[in-house]
C-alpha cells in the first residue's frame, strides 16, 4: 500500500525538482596570469550571474588537466596575459572557455551562458568606452564532437548492471519463498551464506558478461573511447556489481514475493537511479535536499568512476574516494542482509 | 525400545495476532511411530510442523526432536530432518532426476546409497525421471516430493498434508510407502484432513482449534466411543437428519456421504424403532444398522463436546 500510494509521490516530485536543464551553481576555475581591472570586473559578472560559483584560481596547463580530471570544475575560464593592456592598445584580448564535455548538454550550455555574459560585457565596455571587443573562443575537452553517446554510455552500463544484478537477485530469491523452496532449503543443513551465494554467483558472472559487452559496444559501434586502463574498468565493475547484488540480497530479505521484489527493485532503485545519480540531469541543478539524496545513490558515484576513466583517462588516484564508497556501501548492504536474513520462516 | 522417545513437545503455543494457532500442545511420539495429526484446515497441523521442523518459533513451550532442542539445535536438527511441506515446494523447472540430485546434493547424500528407501516410489515416476517437476500431476508431485524428502536418509520425517488433492490410487500406495518405511525404523510424523487415512497410523492426535482432543491408537479412540451409533440409509438424507434430530433420545444426526449416522445413548433405543419412526413420517428408509463407530464419528463427537464446554463458558 505503501509501494502504490506513495512512490507515485515520490516519483512527480523527483521527477518535478529534478527536471531542470537550467544550470545553476556550476563550478568553475579561473586562469588569470595578469589580473587587473577588466579581468576582475569580467570575473565579478560571471559569478554573479548565479549559473557559476568560483571553484579555484589556476596557475599552469597541467593544474587545469589535473582540475579536470578530478572534476572539481566543469568549466575553466582562461584570460589572456596582460589582459586590459591589449584591450588599451587597441587588440582583441581571448577568453578561453574550457568545458567538461563528458556531459555534453552541461558543457554547451555552461559554454553559451558564459558566452552571453562576454557579449553582454562587450556591448556595456563599449557603450561606456568604445574599446573594441574581447573574443570568447569556446573549447570542449575530452568529447570535442559533443557526443551525446559518451554521455549515455557510462550511464546505460550503470543503470543495466543495476537492472540486472539487483532486480534478478532479489526475484530469484523471492521466487524461492513464494515457491515454498526456500522452506525446504531452510531446513536441509545449508547455511545462510551458502545460500546466497548459490543464488548470486550465477549473477555476477551474468552481469559481467553484460558489461563487457556494452563496453565492446559502445566502442567498436559509437566509438567510445577507453582512455585508461581497461582492467581498472573491468575491477571496478565488478565492485559495483557485488554492490548491485548486494542491494538485491538485501531487497530480498525485505520482499515475500516476486511481486514486492518487483516493485522495491523498480521505484525504489531504478528511477532515483536514472533521476539522481547525474546520469540524466546534471546533480548541480537539483535542489539541495536531492543532492544530498544523491549522495546516497551507488551509480552517482559509479558513473563518476567509468567516465573518469573512459573519458578522461584518469587513474584510480583520482577517484579513489568514490571507489571506497562503493565498497563501504557494498559491505553495508552484505551486513545488513546477511543480518536480516531469516533462517526460519516469518 | 518401543518407549524410546523420538518427539517430545511440552505446552506448545503459537499465535498470529489475534489467532491461536496452537494453544498449549504437549505429546510424544515414540521411535519408529507413524504418529497422525487428525484434523481440519485451520486446526494447527501446518503450525505444529513448523515449529517441529524448525522454521518456526513457538510462542511458549519446548520442544525437542532426537533430544535436540528445535530452537537452539537447530543446525544439528536440520541435518536428521526431511520435511515435505503442505504445499508442493520442489523446483518446477527442474525435471525428476534433477529435484532428486539436487537435494541429495544440500544435504551431501549418496543418491545410491539411500536409494534402497525411496525404490518402491521412485520407480513409479522414474518413467518420467526427465519431465519437468511443474508438469507432473498431483500424485506424482507428491511422490517425487516424498523421494525428495527422504533421499538424505532421514531420522525423522515430518510429512504436512502429503495426500492433500492426491487421487484415491495415489494416495493408497503412498501410504503403502509410509508403512514400508516403518521397517526402517524411521519416526513419521504426518499430518491429514483425511480421516480414512487415520485408521492406517501407529497412534494418532486429533487437533482441532490448536487443542489436541484425543491421542491413540485408532483403536482405542473409536472404543473411547461412548454412544451407539445407527447408521441409516434412505431416500432423502436431509430430511431424515432433521426428522431425527426431533426424534426423542437422538444426541446427533450427522451426514456421511449417502448415510446418516446418528448416535444415542447406549441401550436406549434400536433400529426398529428407528425404521418405525421413519415410516411414520413418510420417509422411505432402504436399511438402518448398528455402527461401529470410525475416527469421523469421534472426531465430531470431541468437537461438539469441546464446543459444548467453550459454550458453557461463553453464557454463565
Amino acid at each position: 500500500m505503501v509501494i502504490l500510494f506513495g512512490m507515485p509521490l515520490v516519483q512527480v516530485l523527483l521527477f518535478g525538482f529534478a527536471i531542470t536543464n537550467e544550470i545553476r551553481d556550476a563550478k568553475v576555475s579561473v586562469v588569470d596570469p595578469t589580473p587587473d581591472a577588466v579581468t576582475h570586473a569580467l570575473r565579478n559578472k560571471l559569478f554573479a550571474s548565479g549559473f557559476f560559483i568560483e571553484s579555484e584560481i589556476l596557475n599552469s596547463q597541467e593544474e587545469i588537466a589535473e582540475n579536470f580530471r578530478k572534476g572539481e570544475s566543469k568549466m575553466v575560464v582562461i584570460f589572456e596575459n596582460n589582459f586590459s593592456g591589449k584591450m588599451e592598445r587597441g587588440e582583441h584580448p581571448t577568453v578561453q572557455l574550457i568545458a567538461d564535455a563528458s556531459d555534453p548538454n552541461t558543457a554547451s550550455m555552461l559554454v553559451n551562458y558564459a558566452n552571453g555574459i562576454i557579449s553582454e560585457f562587450n556591448r556595456e565596455q563599449r557603450a561606456a568606452s568604445g574599446i573594441p571587443l574581447i573574443i570568447a573562443e569556446p573549447r570542449m575537452i575530452y568529447n570535442p564532437a559533443l557526443k551525446g553517446v559518451y554521455m549515455f554510455v557510462p550511464g546505460i552500463i550503470t543503470i543495466l548492471l543495476m537492472l540486472v544484478s539487483a532486480m534478478m537477485t532479489s526475484i530469484s530469491i523471492a521466487r524461492e519463498k513464494e515457491l515454498g523452496t526456500m522452506e525446504v532449503l531452510l531446513v536441509s543443513p545449508l547455511r545462510p551464506f551458502n545460500i546466497i551465494a548459490g543464488k548470486v554467483i550465477p549473477y555476477v558472472l551474468l552481469s559481467f558478461i553484460n558489461a563487457i559487452s556494452i563496453l565492446l559496444l559502445s566502442y567498436y559501434v559509437f566509438g567510445v573511447p577507453v582512455k585508461g586502463s581497461v582492467l581498472l574498468l573491468l575491477a571496478e565493475s565488478i565492485l559495483f556489481i557485488i554492490l548491485a547484488l548486494s542491494l538485491g540480497i538485501f531487497i530480498s530479505t525485505i520482499a515475500n514475493n516476486q511481486q514486492t521484489a518487483m516493485m522495491l527493485s523498480m521505484f525504489a532503485m531504478m528511477l532515483p537511479t536514472i533521476l539522481l545519480s547525474g546520469f540524466i540531469f546534471p546533480i548541480e541543478n537539483m535542489p539541495e535536499v536531492l543532492q544530498w539524496l544523491s549522495l546516497a545513490m551507488p551509480p552517482r558515484w559509479f558513473i563518476q568512476i567509468i567516465k573518469s576513466i573512459m573519458l578522461k583517462g584518469s587513474g584510480i588516484s583520482y577517484f579513489w574516494k568514490e571507489t571506497l564508497i562503493l565498497t563501504f556501501m557494498a559491505m553495508i548492504f552484505i551486513v545488513a542482509s546477511i543480518r536480516k536474513f531469516k533462517i526460519r520462516l516469518a | 525400545m518401543a518407549t524410546e522417545v523420538s518427539i517430545h513437545c511440552e505446552n506448545l503455543t503459537k499465535t498470529y495476532g489475534s489467532v491461536t494457532a496452537l494453544a498449549g500442545i504437549s505429546f510424544k511420539v515414540s521411535k519408529g511411530e507413524i504418529f497422525g495429526f487428525i484434523g481440519p484446515d485451520g486446526a494447527g497441523k501446518t503450525s505444529l510442523f513448523r515449529i517441529l521442523a524448525t522454521l518456526l518459533l513457538p510462542d511458549n513451550g519446548t520442544a525437542s526432536v532426537e533430544g535436540l532442542d528445535v530452537v537452539n539445535d537447530y543446525k544439528k536438527l536440520r541435518h536428521l530432518l526431511g520435511y515435505m511441506p503442505g504445499r508442493f515446494s520442489l523446483y518446477q523447472d527442474l525435471s525428476v532426476a534433477e529435484n532428486l540430485q539436487f537435494f541429495a546434493g544440500i544435504f551431501k547424500a549418496d543418491i545410491n546409497e539411500n536409494y534402497y528407501l525411496i525404490r518402491d516410489i521412485y520407480e513409479q515416476i522414474a518413467p518420467f525421471a526427465r519431465r519437468r517437476a511443474g508438469k507432473l500431476s498431483g500424485g506424482m508431485k507428491q511422490k517425487l516430493a516424498l523421494c525428495c524428502a527422504l533421499i538424505h536418509k532421514p531420522v525423522v520425517l515430518i510429512l504436512d498434508e502429503p495426500t492433500t488433492g492426491v487421487d484415491a490410487i495415489s494416495r493408497q500406495e503412498f501410504w503403502e510407502m509410509l508403512i514400508r518405511l516403518k521397517q526402517e525404523h524411521i519416526t513419521i510424523l504426518v499430518a491429514t484432513p483425511y480421516m480414512d487415512e487415520a485408521v492406517l497410523c501407529d497412534r494418532v492426535a486429533l487437533i482441532q482449534h490448536g487443542e489436541i482432543m484425543a491421542i491413540d491408537t485408532p483403536e482405542n479412540i473409536t472404543l473411547a466411543y461412548p454412544y451407539q451409533l445407527f447408521r441409516i440409509k434412505s431416500s432423502n438424507t436431509l430430511n431424515t437428519i432433521r426428522l431425527m434430530k426431533e426424534f426423542e433420545g437422538i444426541l446427533s444426526a450427522e451426514m456421511f456421504g449417502d448415510t446418516v449416522h446418528v448416535s444415542a445413548e447406549k441401550g436406549r433405543i434400536n433400529a426398529n424403532a428407528i425404521i418405525k419412526y421413519l415410516s411414520e413420517k413418510g420417509m422411505k428408509v432402504t436399511a438402518v444398522s448398528e455402527a461401529d463407530p470410525g475416527i469421523e464419528d469421534c472426531f465430531i463427537h470431541l468437537m461438539k463436546r469441546s464446543g459444548v464446554v467453550s459454550n458453557k463458558i461463553k453464557t454463565p
